[in-house]
């Protein structure tokens, strides 16, 4: 779950991570209200999970309440990169010496936790590790024996972080470990980590992801819940407990299994067509969970066919066929429908499809993927 | 022979009297698989359908010899009973758990190496491992297994997907081809036990004559495994990367993309399987083809 800034801030303010004092706002009023509360001039930001939204004028400074009342106008509602603006985060300006980039993060391939450390912060980070990658430190951490003191004193120094800062900088670093491990994170990052010139060290924005496994310990995120970035068909499919992504084609897809589904998109695109989501029932294919798929797909005004790929395992070809049958005896479907079932008993499974006597124009059966694939393709280009 | 398991694999299963654990644990028995004791605290003396259950899994390799544990407990529970199989002396743990916290899978990951580097960890969250006709631990269903011949060519397959292992083995019984060992290492963060690992056992097990692989997106193990295949392993391979036209994460980070350094897109990983001398399918049936072309020449 990728949290928003100011939850960001919020969540390191739990862990007593330094963070401007400040507040967040839906409405103009509740604006003016949270700046006065943290004391001018303020910085409005516009909330919104994705990159670019300074350039985009998503963040301004304010002197007095008339221009945060100005700026928060004028961001409230604002479309950046297609993302609609509904919450604005105001906190109080800093001065600013230095700015660098602190992140703990898994790094896969060496099975244990990484930091990342550079004196270079503020700017796009990953044009750093491009083009100047020895400015970014890295430090492996065992998730046994955790930060080192010494280890991360070492990083600090090595990072050419200027020795006034070292102390905070190290102090933020243990803090946001914490956060990163205790706190669930799969991602917690600092870009920028400002100096001011007061000595102070602190968090001028956060990028926080939460694993979603660990939710069972952290009753605190629930008031993270609620503001998740759904569009009305990831909304539905929630609700009904299905892995669905919407995406912008005209072929549904319905698989059993991640890799399953997955692959069903690249057949789908390498015949031609564009998948129109991605969505996993997981192992069985009952006709709950079917007849919740094929509601999903039914919302997305812009599907013009339907595939279903399952492979049957331990679920048996006949539960599968009379899954779907039954699904469909419940749901009025739009568009048409391609099957392609296979594995253990996927012949009886067709069988059962077959005899159900479902008009041709509204649903074939094709024994492999790639046949099925290619007519899901034409049934959507209208063929 | 086989990897990981073979005839005289004896089972213990962790969470028997659990759904999950007493459902695939018995389908596990009765395809033929040694499962000689389960584990549920609190629950020792107990039977179920004949399979004695056991408080802790020292008293169950103790009564029972099991040298591989089955684990299917809740993700809150399954750390704990992963180290407790290896703390037992338990060789081979496969946990199909699903929902562990990422932070237990690096620490529990990273105790094992540490304190009880004796044993290999399989998942978790993966569908486990089946020798046809020999060992079946897991959810794979058996009965899509092509048993190996005695002379061969059988082929060895791993892969980090689910329904995918599954159609591989499908693809391969459909051509009627034998499977040495079949590995599923699961798709999660921090996996246990890795493609090289298995690649390094299939290379060395002479009832593996060639090797089919399933990978995915994200992370950089398929790039491992490639560069793996191109140093140490000579036996012929296929492959399948799911993924290439996945949808883009939103990861707002910036840090995960500066770690991979621009590895885990699909194409990324086939160009480097293909760099390796590994013939890459677009779609698993392709990828049964492809092997089935091998096999023909072997």
């Amino acid at each position: 779950m990728d949290l928003f800034e100011y939850q960001g801030k919020q969540y390191f303010a739990q862990y007593d991570i330094p963070v401007s004092p400040g507040d967040v706002a839906t409405t103009v009023d509740e604006a003016v209200s949270a700046a006065d509360g943290a004391g001018y001039p303020v910085v409005v930001k516009a909330q919104v999970q994705v990159g670019g939204r300074g350039k985009a004028g998503g963040i301004k400074l304010a002197g007095d309440a008339d221009e945060v009342r100005n700026h928060a106008g004028n961001i409230l509602g604002m479309d950046i990169k297609g993302h609609t603006v509904e919450r604005v985060w105001i906190e109080q300006a800093s001065d600013i010496d230095e700015e660098y980039y602190a992140s703990f993060t898994l790094d896969r391939a060496a099975k244990a936790h990484l930091l990342m450390l550079s004196a270079k912060g503020g700017i796009d980070i990953e044009e750093v590790a491009a083009t100047d990658p020895d400015a970014i430190v890295r430090l492996h951490v065992d998730p046994v024996a955790g930060l080192p003191a010494h280890e991360l004193t070492v990083a600090v120094a090595a990072a050419e972080i200027p020795e006034r800062a070292r102390a905070g900088v190290v102090g933020i670093l243990t803090k946001l470990y914490r956060c990163y491990t205790e706190g669930d994170c799969d991602l917690a990052e600092i870009n920028p980590l400002i100096l001011k010139p007061t000595g102070e060290v602190h968090a001028l924005d956060a990028k926080v992801t939460l694993d979603g496994n660990a939710a069972f310990r952290h009753p605190e995120w629930e008031r993270f819940a609620g503001t998740e970035v759904l569009d009305d068909r990831e909304r539905l499919a929630k609700e009904k407990g299905l892995q669905y992504i919407g995406l912008d084609g005209s072929v549904g897809i319905i698989a059993n299994g991640a890799g399953l589904a997955m692959s069903t998109l690249d057949v789908v695109n390498q015949v031609g067509g564009d998948a129109a989501n991605f969505l996993d029932i997981g192992g069985g294919a009952n006709a709950d969970v079917m007849a919740a798929a094929l509601e999903v797909i039914n919302t997305d005004e812009n599907v013009r066919s339907i595939f279903i790929n399952i492979f049957g395992g331990i679920t048996r070809g006949e539960e599968v066929g009379r899954g779907i049958v039954e699904a469909l005896r419940r749901v009025e479907i739009r568009a048409p429908i391609v099957i392609r079932l296979d594995g253990t008993n996927a012949e009886e499974g067709r069988q059962i499809i077959l005899d159900a006597d479902i008009a041709a124009d509204r649903l074939v059966s094709k024994p492999t993927m790639l046949e099925a694939a290619k007519t899901a393709v034409a049934m959507a280009r209208g063929n | 022979m086989a990897i990981f398991v073979n005839e005289t694999t004896r089972v213990v299963v962790q969470g028997l009297t659990g759904g999950q654990g007493r459902f695939h644990g018995l389908r596990n028995r009765d395809y033929g698989t040694k499962v000689v004791a389960g584990v549920t605290p609190g629950k020792g003396g107990q039977e179920v359908e004949g399979i004695p259950v056991f408080d802790d899994v020292a008293a169950a390799v103790e009564a029972t010899g099991a040298n591989a544990s089955f684990v299917a407990v809740p993700p809150r529970a399954a750390p704990a009973a992963i180290i407790e199989a290896a703390a037992a002396g338990i060789g081979l743990i496969v946990c199909i758990t699903e929902g562990i916290p990422v932070q237990d899978e690096a620490t529990t990951f990273a105790t094992l190496q540490s304190s009880h580097p004796g044993s290999r960890l399989l998942g978790p969250n993966c569908p486990g491992v089946i020798s046809p006709g020999k060992c079946n631990i897991g959810i794979t269903a058996g009965e899509i297994a092509q048993e190996p011949t005695a002379d061969g060519p059988n082929v060895g397959i791993v892969s980090r997907s689910g329904t995918l292992t599954y159609q591989a083995l499908y693809e391969l019984k459909q051509a009627g081809i034998g499977v040495s060992t079949c590995v599923g290492i699961g798709g999660d963060p921090v996996p246990g036990t890795s493609f090289v690992d298995c690649l390094g056992d299939f290379e060395a097990d002479p009832e593996t004559h060639a090797i089919m692989m399933i990978g995915e997106i994200g992370g950089s193990a398929e790039e491992e495994a490639a560069e793996f295949i191109r140093a140490s392993v000579s036996k012929p391979m296929s492959a399948y990367v799911a993924g290439v036209t996945a949808p883009p994460g939103r990861k707002m980070g910036h840090a995960g993309a500066i770690v991979s350094g621009g590895k885990g897109t699909a194409q990324g990983k086939i160009d480097a399987l293909r760099g390796a001398g590994v013939q890459v399918g677009l779609n698993p049936t392709e990828a049964g083809q492809l092997m089935a072309r091998i096999v023909a020449t072997l």
